[in-house]
């Protein structure tokens, strides 16, 4: 009976801590839906008294978020095909095939990820500017698609090596070439750690802030939201209902993502750190 | 076939899939090469140059702009601020981290996905966008004053951001509530690694739940609170969307990072770009992290030989 007791304790606890936890998403999605006047006056209270879908449509045309959201589509969909490409053939490479100087690519691999990459932001910068790629929206997709992926590189060598190599051999036999074997044979099988890797990358990329901020200095056309939204913050000062639209806008795809693939998405982390 | 033959072919194929396997890795080389390792080599070379970013760079100085930076006072308030801010953020979002972890890891407890995910919901948002909403909630008629108004806690709305001191401790918080269900993950699979069986010795030896906590979870746990520690301070030493867009590093400085120290002088400088002089506190800034991810890892390393050592002493004695 105690124990009971304690359980439901513990539970009343939980959902009153979880609800003062996700508040702020609460009140910037009610926020998004007030009147600027009812939104300075209402205080806790998250009931719009009337939904005001106009804030979207104000942030969509007026503030350019359609150009934003746009922007932010096109550079995640390119850093998240050209990331994740690249990691699962090194992962395949090093998973299955033992070749001279594998031990080096996996020591370099490996060290990359103590290598504190943060401050090649300005190196990169200056590239960008050299190759004549900074203000262009490819710049930003290839600088995004730098630094270390040592986590997705892992996790396709540990998947590639565990496929039996009899499965291998029985292709081989049936006459595919090494190209075959890995898109018709072996990378179908893969599908989970595709996944996985396209989730965390999208979400990495949409939330990336520093490069796009820095790449787009004097070219505001090809801010993404995240930049965008630091503008119009800066602009229409006084428009809390536009901007909480505005976040709700950049918030909507990830979270989305997200709750549709949560259970993929914690036990893809969970299994990395161990 | 004769067996030559057949070792010649067999050669070929494995000869073939060399090739393919260089064919491979070669583009993430290239990658590694062109946007890893040649910023970090340049940003060494640029911290010797006094370079505005426009024009040849042909002004060698040599140390003197590590000189510069070691002498500059908003240099030391910056590396200050960034250490305070970790020292907060790591202790609060670890400790907050643990609690949910040992809470949400109990079988028992139903629903126990859905308060997961619940938690875990800020990490998965947009930093930038999170530092702009707790502007305004933290904001003179912001949700916070609100709240605390109607409750009675306060007569005047107080101004978290305005004043230097709450607005470091409002930048923790919200560094702090964004990333604690990460950490929490981390625990959690920490939480799982220790064996079940342990947890049923000590309950036929009769041991109450806070001894469990102290005797077996606790001590089982340090290896991998070790690693977290390590994970943690690393990243929020290189904190820079939330500063930019909670307090911009103000009130008058106040909450200036290294990353936001370094951005100013780069990009958003009145006046000329000073890139030598940013590369150098870039450098520096690489350099303390690598040293603190050295130390911290030294402990990880030693924690869990001990471990090991532990495990070895269970299994002698179990024999």
């Amino acid at each position: 009976m105690s124990s009971r007791v304690s359980m439901g304790l513990t539970h009343l606890a939980l959902i009153l801590f979880g609800l003062i936890w996700v508040y702020p998403f609460i009140w910037m999605v009610s926020s998004s839906l007030k009147t600027n006047a009812s939104f300075l006056t209402s205080g806790v209270n998250p009931v719009p008294e009337k939904l005001h879908w106009e804030n979207y449509e104000r942030a969509w045309n007026v503030a350019n978020f359609s150009g934003y959201f746009l922007n932010s589509v096109v550079i995640t969909l390119g850093t998240v095909i050209i990331v994740v490409t690249l990691s699962c053939l090194t992962g395949y490479a090093l998973g299955r095939v033992n070749f001279p100087g594998r031990r080096a690519v996996i020591a370099i691999t490996g060290a990359m990820m103590f290598i504190p990459t943060g401050y090649t932001i300005i190196p990169l910068y200056e590239l960008m500017k050299f190759l004549g790629l900074s203000n262009t929206i490819f710049g930003v997709i290839l600088a995004e698609s730098s630094g270390a992926h040592v986590l997705f590189i892992l996790l396709f060598a540990a998947f590639f090596s565990r496929v039996p190599n009899e499965i291998e051999e029985a292709a081989i036999i049936d006459g595919c070439g090494f190209l075959k074997i890995f898109f018709k044979v072996i990378l179908p099988s893969a599908k989970p750690v595709v996944a996985t890797a396209v989730i965390m990358q999208f979400i990495w990329t949409w939330s990336s802030f520093l490069i796009p901020l820095v790449l787009t200095l004097n070219n505001p056309e090809l801010r993404t939201l995240a930049v965008g939204m630091l503008s119009f913050v800066g602009k229409y000062q006084t428009d809390w209902t536009g901007m909480a639209a505005g976040a709700s806008i950049s918030l909507l795809p990830v979270i989305f993502i997200f709750i549709l693939m949560q259970r993929y998405f914690i036990e893809g982390i969970s299994g990395s750190v161990k | 076939m004769s067996k030559a033959k057949r070792n010649r072919k067999v050669n070929k194929q494995t000869k073939q899939r060399y090739i393919w396997a260089y064919i491979f890795i070669l583009p993430q080389i290239l990658m590694f090469l062109g946007l890893s390792l040649y910023p970090i080599i340049m940003s060494y070379v640029y911290s010797f140059y006094d370079w505005s970013g426009v024009g040849p760079m042909n002004d060698f100085v040599g140390f003197d702009n590590y000189l510069k930076v070691f002498t500059e006072e908003m240099f030391w308030n910056a590396f200050k601020n960034t250490f305070v801010y970790t020292a907060g953020f790591v202790t609060i979002s670890v400790t907050s981290g643990l609690i949910l972890a040992l809470i949400l890891n109990n079988p028992k407890l139903k629903g126990r996905v859905v308060y997961r995910t619940l938690f875990f919901l800020p990490v998965v948002t947009t930093m930038a966008i999170v530092g702009i909403i707790m502007k305004n909630i933290f904001g003179n008629t912001g949700l916070i004053n609100q709240v605390l108004q109607m409750i009675g806690v306060i007569d005047e709305a107080l101004p978290w951001l305005i004043n230097p001191v709450t607005a470091m401790i409002v930048l923790i918080l919200v560094g702090s509530w964004k990333e604690t269900g990460i950490i929490m993950i981390y625990w959690l699979t920490g939480l799982q690694m220790i064996p079940k069986e342990l947890y049923e010795a000590a309950k036929i030896d009769g041991a109450g739940s806070m001894q469990v906590l102290r005797y077996i979870t606790l001590p089982l746990l340090a290896p991998i609170g070790a690693t977290i520690l390590l994970l943690t301070t690393v990243s929020s030493m290189r904190v820079f969307d939330l500063v930019k867009t909670l307090t911009n590093g103000g009130p008058f400085y106040s909450t200036e990072t290294l990353e936001l120290y370094i951005y100013r002088f780069a990009f958003a400088s009145e006046g000329q770009s000073q890139i030598g002089y940013a590369s150098t506190v870039g450098v520096i800034l690489g350099m303390t992290v690598f040293i603190i991810s050295l130390l911290l890892g030294w402990v990880v390393l030693k924690l869990n030989k001990q471990k090991g050592k532990n495990d070895l002493k269970t299994e002698m004695k179990k024999i």
